[in-house]
Formats: structure tokens, C-alpha cells, sequence
């Protein structure tokens, strides 16, 4: 069949652009100089990584940190994100349309102005410069994410479940933790993993309100860029897609259906 | 508890957050912005800094300089995606591995794309190296200077690389509520394959590549980090500008700064606004 080769060939070609800067990631991780024009290291070490991992370096303390700041914006942002999601996804009112577009505002619109304000506010409050400080900062990317998420999740919802529970003697708790909740945990997975995703990329306001003292690893990143050692460089940035990694694995499926139709949503 | 009550009170705290901090501080860019700055002893609000900024010679350059990153960026990308998505919602030989490497890529911060596209495209990078030993170049700089280049070629190659990705995820969801239906049919009235793409399939799906294009644009026009890497020191991004600009000891240069980021953050605002007045517009029409 002629149409499943070509397409196989255009598929071929789509793959191989999708992994083509990754590729010199994954050489320079292992190479112990790799001057120019040799096409391959001189020698393969593991130097790159053993700079990378050693104590020296703070890269896995920064991993930790980042992942820290990501995983409690992630649980903030449910708990505020849920029931706004459940307003938006449940109920019909007015101003909804006005009420949606500020919850998606902050996702959508250049950061660079809120930045700037941001920082003169949490300055005044002594946030700046603090873990606490940049967690709260990563709320205004990360909680329209989630909001759109649950919402859409909740208007596949149907509250008379909650009501029959209520009625058979469930108390307010039990029906969350018995009804809810399991109704919605694939949506509230989908919705963490996202949140998580987003806080773990933030660069500018990571900069901007930590000034240089909260070391998150895209910070890290680039300053070991601009230091010029590729090999350890390379290193730190594969280590920093591991996490998205994982995510995709555990939930390849629910990303692509579920959570590609949300953002398409944000516009229309 | 009435239901008005009962979402007001399910809104309150999400709204909080996005008024504490959100419109909060864009309200004091944009305070500052009009150099209402008490502590400074600017009391009386004026639009000295947006006449400064608007007659700066390098900001109207980086301004340019940000529309055409953004405008290649996402042109290019939303063709791709286009193309991309009507070859993965069909079968072939390891389509499952292509898309799941399109999906590993939107996992990718874009600060590492940007690393790998600098290793990539430099002059002593991947492919100059494949030029020398292809006989096409003698040195490094016989190798066109595509990352740090006044072009930002570099740029436009990652958020390329970056959002087409994105596009055509919500594309093939998009195509997926469709169906295959109207296709068919439009198939079985006699018209051509491509016919039924282009007359059927892509008036549907164009909402979706309409508003994925329009959010493209909005970030590739006013990120940082991308340009921070890729970018030459002239022109510069906005984003890139306008930090510089705050990050200056001169505090009389902090409301320039803030006009720049309100300028970048209208620009966005325009042009999402823009798209969804036309999709409401086109809705309107289709009913």
C-alpha cells in the first residue's frame, strides 16, 4: 500500500524532528570533550552525570527544592481549584463568562506585567526571596489549569449521586471521600499532573520572586549553561525532563483526550 | 444555601487568589507604569514612560522583533500541526511511537529545548559538524549563524519544535469529537480526498487551530527564557528588554519597564480578545 508507506515516511520524519534537540543532549551528557568537527566524543565518560549527581553541584537538592515548590502549588491549587471548578463545571449564572475568562486570564496573557507587579507586592510583604513566596507566585500560571480541568470534569458530573448518598445517611465527608471524589479522580489526576508540569517549567517568575535565593532547577540550568560546561549542562537538563517523562507514562492516554481538549477550550 | 450563595461561595477562594495576586499586580505595573510611584515621590500620575519607551529606538526594534518571532513561530507551527494531525489520526507502521514522542515534547520545559537547539544549530553544533564532514563548510564560521542571530532563526526553530506539538494534540481532539462522519459522507457525494479536507474537514476544525494559534502566538510573543538563550543582544524580545530594563540600579528606569510590560501583555490581550470576538462572531453565523 502505497498511502502507509508515505505516511509512515512523513511519520518517520515528524519523530525524528520531535527528539532532534534532545539528541545533542543525550550525546553531550556522556561525552568527555567533543570538540569540533569530530561528529562523535573523543571519549565517553560519565563525568558529565558524576558532576551533575555529586553533592558539589546542589543539583539534586535543587530537584528536590523544585519539585517541593511544584508538589504544594499543586495541592493549593486543587483545593482552590476544585470547587471553583465545581461552580463553573455544575451551575448556570451570570457574569459566568466574565468569571471564566479571569480564571483563564493569568494562563493565557504575557506573564512579563504581572511579574513586575507581583514582585513590588510580595517585596512590601517580605515574600520575595522565599520558597513560601515563590509557591504563591506559581498559583497565578498553575490554578487556571486546574480550574479548567475540574470544571470540564464536572460538567460530565452528575450531583445526583451526592444527593442519594446524603439521603441513604452519608455525612457531608463521607460523601466526598465515597462519591465524589472517586467520580472525579481520573479528571483531579489529569489536573495534578498538569499543575505540577506547569510549576516545575517556571522560569521568569521563579527569578523574579525568589531573586536568585529559591535555585530551582531551570535556574540551575541556565546558569550552568551560560558556565559553558555542555557535558554537565546536558546532564542536568535530562535530568530535568524526567519528571515529565513519568507523568506521560502514567498517563499517556488521559493527556492527549482529556486534557488537549481543555486547552482547545480555552479559546472557544 | 441557595445555589447563588453556594457558588459564590465555591468561586470566593479561586477568586481571591486571582485578584490577590493577578490583577493585583498587574494593576501595580500598570500603576507604575504612569510613574505613580509615592515612595520615589512621583505623586501625579502621567504617560511620561510609554512616550519614553514608544520613541526608544531598540524598544520599537525588539517590538518588531517579537511580532515576527511570534508570527513565523506560529504560522509555521499551526501548518505543521495541521499536517501532523491528519497523518496521526490514520494508520501506519509505528504511529503509536510517533505520537508518543509528540506527547514527550510538551512534557519538555522549554528552557531544555532551547539548550538542545543551541547544541543542535550553533556554528560548532550537530549539524555544522555534519556540514564539515559533508565537505560543505572549512570552519565554525563558514556556518550560517542561526542561534544569538539578529533573525532569531534560532528562536522560531524551537518554538516551532515546541508548540506544534500543542497544536496538533488539540487538533486531533478536535478531530476526534468530529468523527469521521462528515467525511464520509462528503466522500460518498463524489467529492475528492482532498476536497473533503479541504471543504469539510478544515472549516470544522478551524475554531481549534484559530484559538491553539492565537495562545501560540500569545507566548511565543512575550516569553523570556527562549530568547534569554537563543536571542542576540540586538534586537532583543520584549520579555528580554523589559527585565533588563527593571533590572537596572536606576530606579527612574523602573516605569519604562513597566510600560514595555504592559505594551507586551496589550499586544497578547488584543489578540486573544480578537479571536475569540471572531469564533463567537463565526458561531453566530453557523447557527
Amino acid at each position: 500500500m502505497r498511502g502507509r508507506g508515505s505516511r509512515g515516511l512523513a511519520g518517520l520524519a515528524l519523530g525524528l524532528f520531535m527528539v532532534l534537540p534532545v539528541l545533542p543532549l543525550v550525546i553531550w551528557s556522556f561525552a568527555h570533550g567533543w570538540r569540533f568537527p569530530s561528529l562523535w566524543p573523543e571519549d565517553v565518560s560519565l563525568d558529565g552525570w558524576a558532576i551533575a549527581l555529586s553533592d558539589r553541584a546542589g543539583v539534586l537538592q535543587s530537584f528536590g527544592l523544585t519539585a517541593l515548590i511544584a508538589a504544594a502549588t499543586t495541592l493549593i491549587a486543587l483545593l482552590i481549584g476544585l470547587p471553583a471548578g465545581r461552580a463553573l463545571g455544575l451551575y448556570r449564572f451570570r457574569g459566568k463568562g466574565l468569571v471564566a475568562l479571569l480564571l483563564v486570564a493569568p494562563a493565557v496573557l504575557p506573564g512579563i506585567a504581572v511579574v513586575f507587579g507581583l514582585h513590588g507586592i510580595f517585596l512590601r510583604l517580605g515574600l520575595t526571596g522565599t520558597i513560601a513566596g515563590v509557591i504563591l507566585a506559581h498559583l497565578v500560571p498553575v490554578l487556571p489549569y486546574v480550574t479548567l480541568v475540574l470544571a470540564a470534569v464536572f460538567s460530565r458530573f452528575d450531583p445526583a449521586f451526592e444527593d442519594q448518598a446524603r439521603s441513604l445517611g452519608a455525612t457531608p465527608l463521607q460523601c466526598l471521600t465515597r462519591v465524589t471524589l472517586p467520580a472525579i479522580w481520573p479528571g483531579l489526576l489529569t489536573a495534578a499532573l498538569f499543575a505540577f508540569l506547569v510549576s516545575w517549567s517556571q522560569y521568569l517568575l521563579t527569578l523574579a520572586i525568589g531573586g536568585g535565593r529559591v535555585q530551582t532547577l531551570p535556574l540551575l540550568l541556565f546558569s550552568s549553561a551560560s558556565a559553558g560546561r555542555n557535558d554537565v549542562t546536558a546532564a542536568i537538563a535530562l535530568l530535568y525532563i524526567l519528571p515529565g517523562l513519568l507523568v506521560l507514562i502514567i498517563t499517556a492516554r488521559q493527556i492527549t483526550g482529556r486534557g488537549a481538549a481543555l486547552t482547545g477550550g480555552i479559546g472557544s | 444555601m441557595t445555589d447563588r450563595r453556594r457558588i459564590f461561595l465555591l468561586l470566593a477562594p479561586a477568586l481571591m487568589v486571582i485578584g490577590g495576586l493577578f490583577l493585583t499586580g498587574l494593576g501595580l505595573t500598570l500603576l507604575r507604569s504612569f510613574r505613580y510611584m509615592p515612595a520615589l515621590g512621583l505623586t501625579d500620575p502621567d504617560l511620561a514612560a510609554y512616550v519614553a519607551v514608544l520613541t526608544r529606538p531598540d524598544f520599537l526594534a525588539s517590538l518588531g522583533f517579537s511580532l515576527w518571532i511570534a508570527a513565523a513561530s506560529t504560522l509555521i507551527a499551526a501548518m505543521l500541526a495541521l499536517a501532523s494531525a491528519l497523518l496521526l489520526r490514520q494508520s501506519f507502521p509505528g504511529r503509536a511511537v510517533i505520537s508518543f514522542l509528540v506527547q514527550l515534547n510538551l512534557t519538555i520545559p522549554h528552557i531544555v529545548g532551547a539548550i538542545g537547539v543551541l547544541y543542535l544549530v550553533s556554528q560548532s553544533g550537530v549539524f555544522a559538524r555534519l556540514a564539515r564532514a559533508a565537505g560543505m563548510i572549512a570552519a565554525p564560521s563558514d556556518f550560517p549563524i542561526l542561534t544569538n542571530d539578529p533573525d532569531g532563526i534560532g528562536i522560531i526553530l524551537l518554538y516551532v519544535w515546541k508548540e506544534l506539538p500543542f497544536i496538533t494534540l488539540i487538533l486531533l481532539s478536535s478531530l476526534q469529537t468530529l468523527g469521521e462522519d462528515h467525511e464520509a459522507v462528503a466522500r460518498s457525494l463524489g467529492a475528492s480526498r482532498w476536497q473533503a479536507v479541504a471543504h469539510v474537514l478544515l472549516p470544522m476544525i478551524s475554531p481549534a487551530l484559530l484559538s491553539a494559534s492565537a495562545l501560540v502566538f500569545a507566548f511565543s510573543f512575550g516569553a523570556y527564557e527562549v530568547p534569554l538563550i537563543l536571542g542576540a543582544n540586538a534586537p532583543k524580545a520584549l520579555a528580554v528588554l523589559a527585565w533588563q530594563a527593571q533590572t537596572e540600579p536606576d530606579l527612574v528606569a523602573r516605569p519604562e519597564a513597566m510600560a514595555m510590560a504592559v505594551i507586551t501583555a496589550l499586544i497578547g490581550l488584543g489578540l486573544l480578545l480578537a479571536t475569540l470576538r471572531s469564533l463567537r462572531h463565526r458561531g453566530l453565523h453557523a447557527r
